[in-house]
């Protein structure tokens, strides 16, 4: 639905995040969290990005808001690169962040005008005091929270009410972009929906882009367009929310969907469930070719040779596997 | 009779802003072998019920009142010596966070062999190969050189499988899971689930299952008791409680959870927050949060009322039409408070 949209708003091209890990006196070795990953997000668009825990999902929100360094790849915001000082401190005028946390995610020490109002302190984005205070009053105004809540502290609020204020600081610099960092996954299920809904009313009214991050699948679901699978530093499978879901291509993602529980008994009884044998390898003896092919029921020989290729297969479908189409 | 019966428990907890009363009234009964899920938010009180099944409370917390029967034995003002021989033997827990329940600076297998002398007559040795066997049945590679590492050698999934090993060493007759996979992976909860769920027809025994997660107890529970603010509000068989909700809370948490269907529209939360247990209101507590609230929720907690021999709620909106009319009296009602009104 959002291919029409135009073009681009973020593109990211074989985005590279190395960390180095110190193993011995002077030795170090690269752990590849992100191992060239790309992807494209279009204007009003929310990509969800799924995953497990570790496998460089929030990196690659961090990374492309230049959080970290990016070890190799680019980053492109509205057809630019960014890659100097000033366009990073530009792009972070256009693109902001909500958190998972959202109890150490705002200072205790700060009340809240003055969390929402940091922003606006950062990037000079008022000439007077009266109008700091008149953006702070609309923004909370926007995300469903009284103006009495102004001058009151972090540790006031409630789980729900603590991640809108987290929303309303991220909204503060006008934002096309948004990445979403697990926003909702510390919430529980009647405040959960709450607080999707303004993700989703937000999107409506401002007409903003996400890159909605969890590990929820209902949620993510829910909320995106489109959807990217990763599995230990790549990006395994991305294609439009329900061929995902109803045809997903890739081994990993097939158990992936069929391992959500389900909220309904007769369904969830009848569900054949794809479980997986294993953990998840670490990031510092990654295997070697596929990534995936240790805990994958179809490897074969040549997934141990060579990196799968990410390949369209279909419109919009993309995944990466030596044996997609040989499987059923 | 029921293998665990328990019966208007009331817990709280004594704390410098007063008494929270952190379980208010929960009555319930488990059969052998069978999976029973309790669901609610945080400060539902789920986990409190749990820790007073097996008298682990907090300093602050206390069982006030109530009867909790295991194989009809009083287990409330047992003491001590009664409780070491049920904990563990008799009912054993496995808590949410596997990283923070196993001991960083004892081996793996040292934890599991002191569980299992503490709890059983065997020996060192025979603790051993107890052991060995357990970590073999949680699908653990090569039990003999896991027993000798320590438990940040391990993954959280098998940490958590672990964990499960050490409390089915003695075969409890209950085992209580608190959160077994929240802090896990979707992946590796499968694995978790199908692991419990094959243990339990195995050997037997009934669970209880504490979530928050709804998919969870779609996927594993035969019964189900919702809670809200301490009480009870809600409790049937899974099929009941999923398909016919006969209590707002319970109606509004299915509406709230994302799904194939809502994709593209708006989800429906329910609004406000959890209420705050130090100001419990007189009637009903949901009753602030609740969009059909009517005058009498305000004033007065609808008793339990059975919906029909699998399903008992408490929701005066079951008895709306009889209230509207008059042929329902508030008076008649309240005088079976506690006990089972029709």
């Amino acid at each position: 639905m959002s291919e029409n949209l135009g073009r681009p708003l973020i593109e990211v091209k074989d985005l590279k995040q190395y960390f180095n890990i110190n193993t011995g006196v002077f030795k170090t070795r690269p752990l590849k969290a992100v191992d060239g990953v790309s992807f494209s997000i279009n204007k009003g668009e929310t990509l969800g990005l799924v995953g497990e825990s570790g496998c460089g999902k929030t990196t690659v929100g961090r990374t492309i808001l230049h959080l970290y360094k990016p070890t190799g790849g680019e980053i492109w915001y509205n057809g630019k690169k960014i890659d100097n000082r000033d366009s990073i401190k530009e792009f972070r005028t256009k693109a902001t962040m909500v958190f998972q946390d959202p109890y150490s995610s705002l200072n205790p020490r700060m009340t809240v005008s003055d969390i929402i109002g940091e922003p606006l302190d950062v990037h000079k984005m008022y000439s007077s005091k009266q109008e700091r205070q008149e953006r702070i009053l609309e923004l909370m105004r926007h995300v469903g929270l009284n103006s009495e809540h102004a001058s009151r502290y972090a540790h006031e609020f409630s789980g729900g009410q603590r991640q809108r204020i987290g929303i309303a600081r991220a909204l503060a610099v006008n934002p096309d972009f948004i990445v979403c960092d697990e926003p909702v996954s510390a919430l529980d299920v009647s405040i959960q929906a709450q607080v999707i809904n303004i993700f989703d009313e937000l999107q409506e009214q401002m007409g903003l882009t996400y890159l909605f991050i969890a590990h929820d699948l209902l949620v993510v679901r829910h909320i995106s367009d489109r959807i990217a699978v990763m599995y230990l530093g790549h990006v395994v499978e991305l294609a439009e929310a329900s061929e995902i879901y109803d045809h997903p291509l890739h081994p990993y993602s097939r158990s992936l969907m069929s391992a959500v529980p389900v909220p309904d008994p007769k369904v969830a009884r009848a569900n054949k469930r794809i479980v997986l044998t294993g953990d998840i390898p670490s990031p510092l003896n990654a295997p070697s070719g596929c990534t995936f092919r240790t805990r994958c029921p179809y490897a074969t020989d040549q997934c141990a040779e060579a990196v799968p290729e990410f390949k369209e297969v279909s419109q919009g479908h993309f995944v990466a596997c030596h044996r997609v189409g040989q499987i059923n | 009779m029921a293998l665990l019966e328990v019966r208007d428990l009331h817990t709280s907890f004594f704390t410098d802003a007063g008494e929270v009363r952190a379980v208010n009234g929960v009555s319930f009964n488990l059969e052998h072998g069978k999976v029973l899920g309790i669901v609610g938010e945080s400060g539902s009180g789920k986990s409190v019920t749990a820790y007073s099944i097996m008298q682990i409370l907090a300093s602050t917390g206390k069982i006030v009142s109530g009867s909790i029967k295991l194989d009809g034995e009083e287990l409330v003002g047992a003491g001590e010596k009664v409780m070491k021989t049920v904990r563990g033997n008799k009912v054993s827990i496995i808590f949410q966070d596997p990283m923070t329940s196993l001991n960083p600076t004892y081996t793996v297998g040292h934890q599991l062999i002191e569980a299992i002398t503490l709890h059983t007559n065997r020996n060192k040795k025979q603790a051993k190969e107890r052991a060995i066997e357990m970590l073999r049945l949680v699908n653990i590679n090569e039990p003999e050189k896991r027993m000798k590492q320590y438990p940040f050698e391990f993954s959280g999934g098998m940490r958590q499988r672990i964990m499960i090993a050490m409390s089915l060493a003695c075969e409890p007759d209950i085992l209580i899971a608190d959160e077994p996979t929240t802090a896990l992976d979707v992946t590796i909860q499968a694995q978790i689930l199908e692991l419990m769920k094959s243990l339990q027809e195995e050997l037997g025994m009934a669970i209880i299952m504490i979530t928050h997660d709804l998919g969870v107890v779609a996927q594993m529970c035969d019964e189900v008791i919702v809670m809200y603010a301490g009480s009870i509000c809600e409790q049937g068989t899974a099929d009941e409680i999923f398909y016919s909700p006969k209590h707002e809370y319970t109606k509004g948490l299915m509406r709230s959870i994302p799904s194939v269907d809502t994709a593209g529209k708006k989800l429906q939360p329910i609004t406000g927050t959890p209420i705050d247990l130090l100001n419990m209101p007189e009637g009903c507590p949901f009753a602030p949060r609740c969009d059909a609230a009517m005058k009498i929720c305000i004033k007065s907690r609808c008793p339990r009322m059975e919906i029909n021999s699998d399903h008992a709620a408490s929701c005066w909106m079951n008895v709306k039409d009889g209230l509207d009319d008059g042929s329902i009296k508030i008076e008649d009602v309240n005088i079976a408070e506690g006990g089972e009104a029709s």
